[in-house]
């Protein structure tokens, strides 16, 4: 009988080496341990020996079973990973052909470019505060510190609007966000005219100057004005808090500097520069060999500026800046000509 | 303002590298932009510099002062001549078509040689000939026949100026044999005058502020005349002392007019001003260096225009249709607000602006009435801007000369007439002096400058930054200052304007850079947020991730390129247009107010580089308002245009219908959702952009956000389309984002997610043509109450088997209920409510 059991093993296994797929390896199952099989058969058989005999001829026949099963398993293990990789190998994909494009929207540059102004300002306190576009001559210039006639306005190519009977104070599309600090001022101090909260605010906005569009000048422009007005306000502080915004927006390792100006809102007044963070500092084409680029004015708030806003210059003080976010598109993006950004080509707002 | 380096360091020591100096300068508001070198010699490796640098270096060795003995004819040329020159070591024979030497030309040695540049063999210098300034090295050549290897040089050959008429010729005292470098070289400093430094625009003004910044002491000009002649009278009448302050004359006799010392041309010259002949240079030569301009007056023809009496000088504003011929020829017609120097014949001169040309010095005036004022400086720069004059007389006057300057001018520019053209000056002057201003005074405290700064400095550095720039400070104890504006600025205010003045003062010579960076201690305002703003970016968010893309346009416009926006058959927009006075092209002339015209132009010129075109613009519209400001009301509106197959074809199949009313519904739908807006709807509408049948009215809560459509195709006509967008709907959107922003809900609940399962089931039913589909689900979600969850529309069918006049619409109805699953029988209860409301209402039969 144990050879009759190594007959059966040494078959069984000789077939199964020959199963090639799942159908042969279900018929070898039923063949070689089904239950008609030989060796069903021969556990059987086992009731009819004597014994002595039955539990080693039954132990015997277990090990065949347990064998024959595990070989089972192996080859059907096996055929099934050969199936896989066949089925794999013919599921081969072009990975260059191109994905299924969705319909991507963008926001405008100068969006994103004033988002990222905000976020920044934001984190230090900066709320936004937004004013209207067609000012007065009051709150554009004499309220600023501009009085009518004054040379200083000659920075400033005014557009003015037709509107009757308006003597000194006609209508003009404001020249800078400016007039917003008057604006937001007075707001502010009439929540509480005895005592005015703090202000912290920027002013973004579109502004306009009666200039010839050049690939450097735009009639057309956006500004973001920034505003902190408190007891404690000083130029240390501005200087501080465009250094900050300067790292943020440029990178840590940039370093910035102030040089005296004059604006008629602000005393003192500064450029602010910060070092070219296209060449590090070494001169390029971009800040033309001067190592810095010029990124706004700036300075405190000037004492008229601040007692026509309703706050007392002998207990507060504040500084003002002006950033424009065009600018600082350009020079991030290197965007030669400024036109681009009102212009609307797809070909050019596609890019950010 | 144009500095020669030279003539600054008559005023102040200079011993740092002009280019420190010049970053010093614009670091304290003095913007060198360009320091042109002229014979001396240029910074090594210049590598980065806030400062332009330009400019040629003379050789020292091969670039000389020379003599010329005599002056030969060529023997082979009419047009050149032979010069006998001697370089100070031996001597050339020099060839030159030089026109200012052929008078000289065989007249045998010179009594008095002319002193010349002469560049020897290999100098660099520039090419007299060509255009521009092109570098050439001296060469060896034969010309006629005669050899040729050095030159008397040109202004042009050595980069001085353009002049290329003739060989320059020196004063007499010209060092023979010396480096030109070493006697004329120089380096300009093109200083950029910020609209408050007008006390800097001078030699002397620069120089003050240079000793400031470096620390060095001024060398305080002497402002006096040697005055050894007659005393004359003369009378000065000031009828407005606002617009002419001071007005103060002298006289000088017998001057020979001519032109200028070479260096005094020269001087000009690098200044950027044109010699003209001693007595006018003189002016100009004063106004450069001290900043008072001068004008000078044939004396002669005012004692005849005086008929014997003595002289009247009145100053006047301009009577109604008064004119004057300046001395530029030209007859000009003056307002009322002009300022006028006259005598008892008429006007003489506009103040402060130009001369008249009666008066004019000429070649023949032998006696010389010199004027210095102080004008009104809004009053010049009207005038200047009026008249279209902008000179540098009038670029001073125009941002303000302190009176003070008058008389010194006027005493700078009598002994520089003197020294220069001769003459004897007048023992007097006759000065005006109505009104003196008063020169602020100022308290300062060490505590201010630490509240604005935020650095404490001590009280004994302030006085010292201002003592530096002249300001007189008295200690009154303790850390305060009794400040007294010295009487050469009018930039100093009063009061707290005049602290303000003062720190920054402090500021710009203690140092910026000085200054340190904090960051803001101070109290945080209240948190208000900007809502609107916030709101206005989620609605950007919604529309991009719906593959819009954004725009931003020129808010000036014309109203013809805004009515495209209309039919040309509708009646036009009659709002009043916001119109600038000057607008600066044709094509930008009023404000818009339209921003859907602003997107149909960016589509019309992107439809030329794209086959799909999905652009929306947030922006403000102009209208008048009745608002007493008179300021017109700014509404922000939003305008979508849609037009292109639904996506671009690829490699696989895709959906390339047109887009359609339908997509634009959808993302105007998503839109108000993602902005949780009430009772979202739309209705029928009629607007003159739009085709009449595929128009709606989008409302929420009955009101009303906008129009959106089908464009007219008579609107669509007035655009320029390529062919390819033919058979392509064009959809657009026009509405009213103040009015959607604040129906945007500041907070919204949301239901707990079902713990049952729904119920789905699908009903078609058959309506009239007419009727809008909106009805028929309104209808099943009013009936089924909140046990309906969801109505989806998924079938529209249209045909024979449901005969004509008639749709079928098929619905996927999902009920839910909160508590419970629904049975059958619930179910089929609320389909039949459904079935028989749209039975009876809408005259609706169920769909087999």
């Amino acid at each position: 009988m144990l050879d009759k059991l190594k007959e059966i093993e040494t078959t069984a296994l000789a077939a199964l080496e020959k199963v090639q797929d799942e159908s042969a390896l279900e018929a070898w199952r039923v063949t070689y341990l089904g239950r008609s099989s030989a060796l069903m058969n021969l556990f059987g058989a086992l009731g009819a020996l004597s014994k002595e005999e039955r539990p080693r001829l039954g132990q015997a026949a277990n090990q065949v079973k347990k064998a024959l099963e595990a070989a089972f398993a192996d080859r059907a293990a096996a055929l099934k990973a050969a199936a896989l990789q066949r089925s794999l190998a013919g599921e081969r994909l072009d990975v260059t052909l191109p994905g299924r494009p969705l319909p991507r929207g963008r926001l405008h540059p100068d969006t994103q470019t004033l988002r990222e102004i905000y976020r920044v300002f934001g984190e230090m306190g900066f709320q936004v505060y937004r004013a209207r576009e067609v000012e007065t001559d009051e709150y554009n210039y004499q309220l600023l510190n501009f009085p009518i006639g004054h040379p200083a306005r000659d920075m400033q190519d005014t557009y003015f609007l037709e509107a009757e009977g308006r003597g000194d104070n006609p209508l003009l599309l404001r020249t800078h966000t400016s007039p917003g600090q008057i604006r937001s001022m007075r707001e502010f101090s009439a929540m509480n005219p005895a005592d005015p909260p703090p202000v912290r605010i920027i002013l973004p906005g579109m502004c306009y100057r009666y200039e010839q569009v050049t690939t450097r000048h735009e009639t057309q422009f956006d500004q973001v004005e920034g505003l902190a007005v408190g007891p404690g306000i000083t130029f240390s502080d501005l200087k501080g808090t465009l250094a900050d915004f300067a790292r943020r927006m440029f990178g840590q390792s940039v370093r910035t500097r102030f040089r005296a100006s004059h604006f008629p809102f602000t005393e003192p007044s500064a450029e602010f520069d910060v070092e070219c963070f296209l060449c590090g500092g070494t001169g390029c084409g971009v800040c033309k060999g001067a190592g810095w680029l010029e990124i706004g004015g700036c300075g405190m708030v000037h004492p008229v500026v601040l007692q026509n806003g309703g706050y007392d210059p002998a207990r507060y003080t504040g500084f003002a800046f002006g950033l424009g976010p065009q600018r600082i598109a350009m020079l991030r993006h290197r965007i030669e000509d400024i036109r681009y950004f009102w212009q609307n080509d797809l070909r050019f707002l596609e890019q950010f | 303002m144009k500095v020669p380096i030279s003539w600054l360091k008559e005023f102040v020591d200079i011993d740092i590298p002009l280019t420190d100096l010049a970053y010093k300068m614009t670091m304290a508001g003095l913007e060198v932009e360009e320091i042109r070198y002229v014979g001396l010699p240029l910074p090594a490796g210049a590598g980065k510099a806030d400062t332009k640098i330009s400019g040629l270096a003379w050789d020292r060795e091969k670039i000389v002062v020379a003599a010329i003995h005599e002056v030969m004819p060529h023997p082979n040329a009419d047009r050149l001549v032979l010069c006998k020159l001697f370089d100070g070591q031996q001597e050339h024979i020099v060839l030159t078509g030089a026109p200012n030497l052929f008078e000289y030309k065989g007249q045998g040695p010179l009594p008095k040689p002319l002193k010349v540049a002469y560049a020897k063999e290999g100098a660099q210098i520039y090419d007299g000939h060509q255009p521009g300034q092109v570098l050439v090295t001296l060469k060896r050549a034969k010309i006629r026949g005669v050899d040729s290897y050095s030159m008397a040089c040109s202004e042009k050959e050595l980069g001085i100026s353009d002049e290329h008429e003739g060989v320059i010729l020196f004063d007499d005292d010209a060092p023979v044999g010396a480096p030109l470098a070493d006697y004329i070289g120089d380096a300009v400093l093109d200083v950029s005058l910020l609209p408050n430094m007008a006390r800097c625009a001078s030699i002397l003004g620069i120089a003050r502020e240079v000793a400031a910044i470096l620390d060095r002491p001024l060398r305080q000009p002497r402002f006096e005349a040697v005055r050894e002649g007659p005393p004359f009278e003369a009378t000065i009448e000031i009828t407005n002392p606002e617009l002419n302050p001071r007005f103060v004359l002298g006289l000088i006799r017998d001057v020979h007019i001519g032109p200028s010392p070479y260096r005094v041309q020269l001087r000009l010259k690098l200044a950027g001003m044109r010699p003209i002949n001693n007595v006018v240079d003189a002016t100009n030569y004063v106004m450069l260096e001290i900043g008072e301009p001068l004008h000078a007056f044939d004396y002669d023809v005012l004692a005849r225009r005086a008929g014997g009496k003595p002289v009247k000088i009145i100053t006047r504003t301009a009577k109604k249709g008064e004119k004057l011929t300046t001395l530029d020829d030209v007859e000009r017609a003056l307002d009322e607000s002009t300022v006028l120097v006259c005598d008892t014949a008429g006007a003489l001169s506009i103040a402060g602006v130009m001369g008249g040309r009666e008066s004019e010095v000429s070649a023949t005036t032998r006696n010389i009435l010199l004027e210095g004022a102080a004008w009104n400086f809004i009053n010049i720069r009207k005038t200047a801007r009026a008249q279209n004059l902008p000179s540098e007389a009038s670029y001073r006057f125009s941002r303000g000369v302190h009176p003070a300057m008058a008389e010194r001018g006027l005493l700078a520019g009598l002994e520089r007439m003197r020294q220069w053209a001769g003459g004897t000056v007048a023992a007097n002057l006759v000065d005006a002096y109505p009104l003196p201003p008063k020169d602020p005074v100022i308290e300062l405290s060490a505590a201010d400058v630490e509240r604005w700064l935020g650095i404490p400095i001590p009280i004994e550095e302030i006085r010292r930054c201002l003592e530096r720039l002249e300001f007189a400070c008295q200690p009154l104890g303790g850390d305060r200052l009794r400040v007294t504006t010295p009487d050469h600025r009018l930039d100093i205010g009063e009061g707290v304007t005049g602290v303000a003045d003062l720190i920054e003062e402090v500021a710009r010579i203690y140092g910026y850079d000085r200054i340190p960076e904090t960051r803001m201690a101070d109290r945080l305002p209240p948190q208000l947020g900007n809502p609107t703003l916030e709101k206005e970016e989620r609605v950007r968010d919604l529309l991009v991730v719906q593959g819009l893309q954004e725009i931003i346009s020129y808010r000036l416009t014309t109203p013809e390129r805004e009515a495209r926006r209309l039919r040309p058959d509708s009646p036009p927009d009659d709002q009043p247009y916001l119109r600038l006075v000057n607008p600066i092209s044709t094509d930008k002339v009023v404000l818009r107010h339209s921003v859907l015209a602003s997107v149909l132009e960016a589509a019309e010129r992107n439809a030329r580089v794209r086959e799909r075109l999905a652009l929306f613009e947030i922006g403000p519209i102009f209208l008048a308002s009745e608002d007493p400001s008179g300021l017109p009301d700014e509404r922000q509106r939003l305008a979508i245009v849609l037009v292109g197959p639904r996506a671009l074809p690829t490699w696989q199949p895709a959906d390339s219908a047109p887009l359609d009313f339908y997509d634009l519904k959808g993302i105007l739908t998503a839109l108000c959702d993602g902005l949780r807006l009430p009772e979202i709807a739309c209705e029928p509408a009629e607007h003159p952009t739009f085709h009449p049948g595929k128009c709606a009215r989008l409302t929420s809560r009955g009101e009303t956000l906008g129009v959106f459509g089908e464009l007219h195709p008579l609107v669509r006509d007035r655009y320029d389309w390529p062919a390819a967008y033919a058979r392509l709907p064009i959809l657009a959107a026009d509405l009213d984002l103040d009015l959607i922003l604040a129906r945007i809900p500041a907070l919204y609940p949301v239901a707990p997610v079902p713990e049952y399962p729904p119920v789905l089931e699908d009903l078609a039913v058959v309506v009239d043509e007419d009727l809008p589909a909106g009805r028929v689900a309104e209808l099943i979600r009013q009936t089924g109450g909140k046990v309906v969850a969801e109505v989806r529309l998924f079938d529209v069918y249209r045909g024979e088997q449901i005969g004509a006049g008639k749709k079928s619409l098929a619905y996927r109805i999902t009920y839910q209920a909160p508590d419970k699953t629904l049975s059958d029988r619930d179910v089929a209860g609320i389909r039949t409510r459904i079935v028989r409301r749209l039975e009876q209402e809408l005259g609706a039969t169920l769909r087999a």
